[in-house]
């Protein structure tokens, strides 16, 4: 049979698998969001206690003791499967990665293994962060003495 | 109020990562690093303080949240001690998350086995 273009891209687009994006982009928005929504319950519980800035850090501590719990019998990662960056991008992410990594490495040795690998991805994390504040705060220093 | 811009605003920052999973090649590692950059750039344009303001934890929990405060970690020290605060403020402001994840690390790597990634 004789193809139009068109004809041919609904084809194609047929036999090709359904493109999984909107769903996953709902899955990373509701999980998400919900450790968002978490961590401002948080926030504001430790705000009637202490001051916005050891509010905010007590918050993040929080946050990643709960994943450090959930990270354990490993269903951080398991819901991580499913939602990509809902756990990814949380801060409880990072700490995922931190704590995986560790438990993961346990067996190359406390040095070698957990106190080296526990860096793989936050040592990156830290690093380049670090560096671009550095930049950031040689700018803002020469824009104060302008 | 204050909630729900958490989660809306929280929501779309991971809706952002999702998309650079899906169309990019890019691995957890480098969205992470990149999260944290784009979030010191964002707070010293002036941009992330408001946001952060208006949606609470849904921008301070965001890796992004995290560079925010490494820059104005910096911002505040040098406003305190002059230059050496480039080196100082922001590590001192990351603290608490940064040996809250290592501490938790090395103890959960003392009770935990390992799991099948897969």
């Amino acid at each position: 049979m004789k193809l139009d273009p068109e004809r041919y891209a609904k084809m194609t687009r047929e036999a090709l698998p359904h493109s999984p994006v909107l769903k996953d982009c709902l899955w990373a928005f509701f999980v998400g969001g919900t450790i968002c929504l978490l961590g401002e319950i948080l926030r504001q519980s430790w705000m009637l206690l202490y001051d916005k800035e050891l509010a905010g850090a007590l918050t993040s501590i929080s946050l990643i003791f709960l994943s450090a719990l959930v990270t354990l019998p490993g269903w951080y990662q398991k819901l991580g499967a499913k939602v990509g960056a809902g756990t990814l991008v949380p801060i409880t992410g990072f700490a995922n990665s931190v704590v995986s990594a560790a438990i993961e490495f346990k067996a190359e040795g406390w040095v070698t293994g957990v106190g080296a690998r526990i860096f793989i991805i936050a040592g990156p994390v830290i690093a380049y962060g670090t560096l671009a504040s550095w930049v950031w705060g040689i700018v803002y220093w020469i824009m104060g003495k302008l | 109020m204050q909630y729900i811009w958490a989660f809306v605003v929280g929501g779309a920052i991971c809706v952002i990562g999702q998309l650079l999973i899906d169309y990019t090649a890019l691995t957890p590692a480098r969205i992470l690093t990149g999260y944290v950059v784009t979030g010191v750039v964002l707070s010293a344009v002036g941009l992330y303080d408001p946001l952060a303001e208006f949606a609470g934890a849904g921008a301070s929990v965001p890796l992004l949240g995290f560079g925010h405060l490494l820059a104005q970690g910096v911002v505040s020290a040098v406003d305190e001690i002059g230059l050496p605060g480039i080196f100082t403020g922001g590590l001192t402001a990351a603290a608490g998350g940064i040996a809250a994840s290592l501490v938790f690390g090395v103890l959960a790597a003392l009770v935990g086995k390992s799991h099948d990634q897969s």
